[in-house]
């Protein structure tokens, strides 16, 4: 897997944190996750999904708590 | 099938709900108030002969050809000039008038050639059926006196005559023809709005004149043909129809360049097109055009077109031509192996805005229901995903809220990153007919595009915004609104959730959305931010017309949400004259994302992982389908590179010139094991391919286009496919070669299944468009004809939704090595990457692109008009020519991407929209120095074009 394709991943999930962030705080991590299951494809969900199992270095926080809603992929 | 002949009704309708009743000949007429007495009397059957007038201009009153009596009035007034009164009684024919006209009549034909056997509008010219209607049989003057017609008189020289125009490659100008009726001075004026034409001198002496007495190619003309289709003679004449004759029969069909969405009749000669005229029903264009639907259609014929399928191996090796079995068998079994290798997700396929709703439709189910996976995507994905994503966040539907039309009832007209003079030209023109009439501008773009300051037209405001801060922008002019007490709340009470609007006005109101605070974030100053707002929130109908400047940015999806905020907060929307309206890029950008081109999307915009439309689809097709959202081009790319993703099959579009990080496309399409390219030329993305399969034109097939005001439309073929298919067809044969048996005989039977199966187009079938010429969706039961204006009575998604919309700026961010902006855009005659105009004579009006640069920046750099430069980003550099203007502002750079050598896009970058990954291609860090010429990177690319272009056994021509 190339870290170059993780890097992407990670920049991409922060700017719809950044997005999500804004709105109120009830609906924000729920509403990333939501976001992520209805347009990220299976392989990119799984990318970010087992990135933050490693910690998930440079995600931001509603990022990664969204991440973390996430059902693993089949 | 005949030639298609509009009636003329000699002046424009009158739009007054008042009726009048009048005799005309003794019949009873009744029509609109203000209706010319001409017009009302062609309504009603009778045509009073005339020359100057006709109804796509105001009339003028010159000619006197038009003469009538009207009971006890004196005199003979002119028809054209004169309205309807109740109860007057009008004579058309009378001695008098017969006389009247024969007389004037005479005079004309005294100046002019008697050639009318070998005049190209011989069959087609207003001054000889006038003649003929009025009885002319004999001209007493004689041609021996001064005249316009003749080279020399006696032997002498003429100073009266004047030489043929044909500096125009698509018409000529003869002066000698010339009856100076003022019709193509009023056309470049009122339909076009250039105001290139002017009749210059004065009675004998009055000729007309392109620009300050130029030549037309030399003069402002932007060569939209409106006074060739106004001119009454042969004066203006189309060059094809100089060189092919009169037409003989016509078929209505739809432009295949913007989303405007034009309709024309394709005048024919059997098979061969005399020439395209706008067709005046045409519920987008109303009889107009601009010089790409009009003109642009030779690429049809030309020498570049491939015609014969070809496969190859590997990408190094020549082309072979071969059959269209040996080609759909070649790429079938390669497509097979690679999923078997690989796995099913290891193949995709882009459809293209270009291609009809019948064959993205195909596309997509090709790959969802054949390929067995969603990874489908299209080049709208790089244009206007983001108004897809954010108008359906606010108001439940990916589409503009109005028709074209409503534009004409609009009081104040907001452009926010869009050039509609040169993007949208046919919709610009209507945009400057309602600015000429009064309705104020706000324009926000960092260019000073056309609209702030042409003939007649001057903005009341150009914000000229640094790139990358519409956002920021559009929360300022709410901040506004909303601190200035200019929102509308009962609006907002009744159609929004008042909550979410709560919150949104608080979020604008924070100090650091004010356009003072912003004012150094935005590069305009506060009280410029201030006006426009107010002018906004406060003018009357305001509308929002925005474009590619709005979306391809990594904020896009969000600033699509602001305006919509901006409409909802201000109540402008739901009826006519306001909207939120993005104007579409290619012809089928709006049809191409309905047709269900995302990866996440069925037709229709129904997400892939909802039960119930899935449901419908599998029944239907007879297929399981996959729940998960497949890949967007990016993702592709990315997988590509890692070696996961290894098919695609690519209909009519040319991705590695068209998306952003060239290298990267490049290096993604190098690690595939089968691409196929579908398309009428070896475009660029066609070096990497292993199968080209050639495609049609337009003008070879049926199906429908759907425009930026959601109109379906339909194209018509007028002559056989030169490849030999239509590209439904060609899909279709893939199709069948993956066992999927499909028996579309018709694109109308594809249609009805999209009817079938797609709830907003249940209404909409071939028969229907045949019957009414278009509809604009949603055509269903609720709506049986569609629906011109969305949002009348509430939201399509209920209550419309406000959010919040935080300013992130973008990673673009100048700094010491990367201090100028650059950003790109498209000009008037050519389109997109220009594979089709390039290959018209529309290229001599743009032989190459070129970087605009202030000029400030460009003392700072030495740099001067027309020196090379070298443009260099974090992802890339290439080299352009230099054009110092100050049309840009310091700081900012600007440049096209219509041609392949330029490879804007190696130097754009991986940034994208937040929510959908459409590029950012407005903001670009660059640095610019001088250079010699080409770089290393635009040589080599020239040389894998030229090697992976060869076709084996073919003569190169060029050689
Ligand atoms: S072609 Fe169009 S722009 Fe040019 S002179 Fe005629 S009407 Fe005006
Ligand atoms: S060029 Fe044609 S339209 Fe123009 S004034 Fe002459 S005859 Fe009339
Ligand atoms: S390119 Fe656009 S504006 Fe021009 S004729 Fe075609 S549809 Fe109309
Ligand atoms: S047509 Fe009425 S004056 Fe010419």
């Amino acid at each position: 897997m190339s870290h170059n394709s993780v890097e992407k991943l990670v920049k991409m999930a922060n700017q719809i944190g950044a997005f999500f962030g804004a709105q109120k705080a009830s609906q924000s991590a729920a509403g990333m996750a939501e976001h992520l299951m209805k347009f990220w494809d299976p392989r990119m969900r799984a990318l970010i999904i087992e990135h933050v199992a490693h910690g998930g270095t440079g995600l931001d926080p509603i990022a990664l708590e969204a991440v973390k809603k996430l059902p693993p992929v089949k | 099938m005949t030639l298609i002949k509009e009636t003329d009704y000699g002046t424009p309708e009158s739009k007054s709900e008042k009726m009048i009743t009048l005799t005309i000949d003794g019949k009873s007429v009744t029509v609109p108030e203000g209706t010319s007495i001409m017009r009302a009397a062609m309504e009603s059957g009778t045509e009073i002969p005339k020359l100057c007038a006709t109804d796509s201009i105001k009339a003028f009153g010159s000619c006197r050809l038009c003469v009538i009596e009207v009971e006890g009035r004196f005199g003979t007034p002119a028809s054209c000039t004169t309205p309807v009164a109740p109860g007057i009684s009008v004579k058309t024919q009378t001695p008098r008038l017969a006389a009247i006209r024969k007389g004037v009549m005479e005079l004309y034909i005294s100046d002019h050639p008697l050639d009318c056997l070998t005049c190209a509008a011989n069959g087609d010219c207003e001054l000889q059926d006038m003649a003929g209607a009025v009885g002319l049989r004999d001209v007493r003057y004689g041609y021996d006196g001064a005249n316009h017609v003749f080279a020399r008189n006696s032997g002498e020289a003429n100073f009266d005559w004047k030489p043929k125009d044909e500096s125009n490659p698509y018409f000529s100008y003869d002066p000698s023809k010339c009856i100076v009726c003022n019709r193509c001075v009023r056309a470049c004026e009122e339909v076009q709005g250039t105001f290139a034409l002017t009749i210059s001198g004065r009675g004998f002496d009055s000729r007309v004149s392109a620009g300050m007495d130029e030549a037309f190619f030399e003069s402002e003309c932007v060569s939209c043909g409106a006074c060739v289709q106004a001119c009454p003679t042969a004066t203006l004449t189309e060059k094809s129809v100089i060189a092919i004759g009169q037409p003989e029969h016509s078929e209505v069909t739809t432009c295949a360049y913007c989303g405007v969405g034009c309709t024309f009749k394709a005048e024919m000669r059997g098979e061969e097109v005399v020439r395209l005229v706008p067709w005046k029903d045409g519920k987008a264009n109303h009889g107009h055009s601009c010089i790409k639907g009009r003109f642009a259609y030779g690429y049809a014929h030309h020498g570049d077109r491939i015609t014969e399928p070809m496969i190859r191996e590997t990408i190094d090796q020549p082309w072979r031509v071969v059959s269209w079995d040996e080609a759909l068998d070649f790429a079938t079994s390669r497509m097979k192996a690679v999923q078997e290798k690989y796995g099913r997700n290891s193949i995709g396929a882009i459809s293209s805005s270009r291609c009809t709703n019948e064959e993205t439709y195909l596309v997509q189910k090709l790959v969802r229901a054949g390929y067995g996976n969603n990874n489908i995507d299209t080049c709208a994905r790089v244009c206007h995903s983001p108004t897809g994503y954010g108008l359906n966040q606010a108001f439940g539907t990916s589409a503009g809220t109005q028709d074209f039309d409503s534009v004409d009832d609009a009081d104040v007209i907001l452009v926010i990153g869009a050039n509609p003079t040169d993007a949208h030209p046919v919709f610009g023109s209507r945009m400057k007919k309602r600015l000429r009439e009064g309705a104020k501008l706000i324009v926000i773009d960092p260019r000073r595009i056309d609209l702030v300051r042409s003939p007649h037209i001057q903005s009341d405001y150009h914000l000229p915004l640094k790139p990358g801060t519409n956002v920021a922008m559009v929360t300022a002019l709410a901040h506004v609104i909303v601190m200035e007490g200019l929102a509308n709340e009962t609006f907002i009470r009744s159609r929004c959730d008042w909550e979410e609007y709560q919150d949104w006005a608080t979020f604008v109101s924070r100090p650091e959305n004010s356009p003072e605070a912003l004012a150094a974030t935005l590069g305009v100053s506060a009280a410029d931010v201030r006006g426009a707002a107010r002018l906004y929130a406060t003018g009357g109908n305001a509308a929002i017309y925005y474009g590619l400047g709005v979306t391809e940015h990594a904020q896009g999806s969000t600033a699509v949400m602001g305006i919509a905020n901006l409409a909802m907060a201000t109540g402008n929307l739901g009826r006519r004259g306001v909207g939120v309206n993005p104007l579409r890029g290619q012809n089928n950008v709006q049809g191409s994302c309905d047709m269900g081109s995302f990866p996440h999307e069925l037709p229709g915009y129904q997400h892939i992982s909802g039960d119930k439309a899935r449901a419908v689809f599998e029944e239907d097709w007879g297929v399981k389908l996959d729940r998960e959202p497949g890949l967007r081009i990016p993702s592709m790319f990315d997988s590509a590179i890692e070696g996961l993703f290894k098919g695609l099959y690519v209909q009519g579009e040319d991705i590695l010139q068209s998306d952003p990080d060239t290298r990267h496309v490049s290096a993604a399409l190098a690690n595939m094991e089968c691409v196929i390219v579908q398309d009428l030329f070896l475009v660029e993305t066609a070096n990497y391919a292993h199968v080209f399969l050639p495609g049609a034109t337009f003008l070879e097939k049926d199906g429908t286009f759907t425009n930026a005001e959601r109109r379906i439309q339909r194209i018509r073929k007028v002559m056989s496919p030169k490849n030999g298919y239509g590209d439904w067809e060609i899909t279709q044969l893939l199709a069948n070669r993956l066992g999927m048996n499909w028996t579309y005989t018709n694109p109308s039977e594809i249609m009805d299944e999209i009817a079938r199966l797609t709830p907003s187009f249940s209404g909409v079938s071939f028969e229907k468009l045949d019957r009414d010429g278009s509809v604009q969706w949603p055509c269903n039961d609720e709506a049986p004809n569609g629906m011109p204006i969305m949002h009348v009575e509430g939201f399509a998604r209920g209550k419309g939704k406000f959010v919040i919309t935080e300013y992130v700026p973008t990673d673009e961010k100048v700094g010491p090595r990367f201090p100028l902006l650059l950003t790109t855009g498209r000009i008037l005659s050519q389109y997109n990457v220009g594979a089709q105009t390039r290959r018209t004579e529309n290229s001599r009006w743009h032989e190459e692109d070129l970087l605009e640069i202030h000029p400030h920046d460009a003392e700072e750099r030495g740099v001067h008009d027309g020196d090379w430069l070298k443009v260099q980003s974090r992802a890339g550099e290439t080299t352009l020519r230099a054009k110092v203007t100050d049309r840009v502002a310091p700081g900012v750079v600007y440049t096209t991407f219509h041609h392949p050598m330029t490879q804007a896009n190696v130097i754009t970058t991986d940034n994208s929209d937040w929510a959908t990954n459409c590029p950012e291609y407005k903001v670009t860090a660059v640095q610019i120095s001088t250079s010699n010429g080409p770089t290393e990177w635009q040589e080599r690319y020239r040389e894998l074009s030229e090697t992976s272009r060869r076709i084996a056994g073919a003569v190169d021509a060029a050689e």
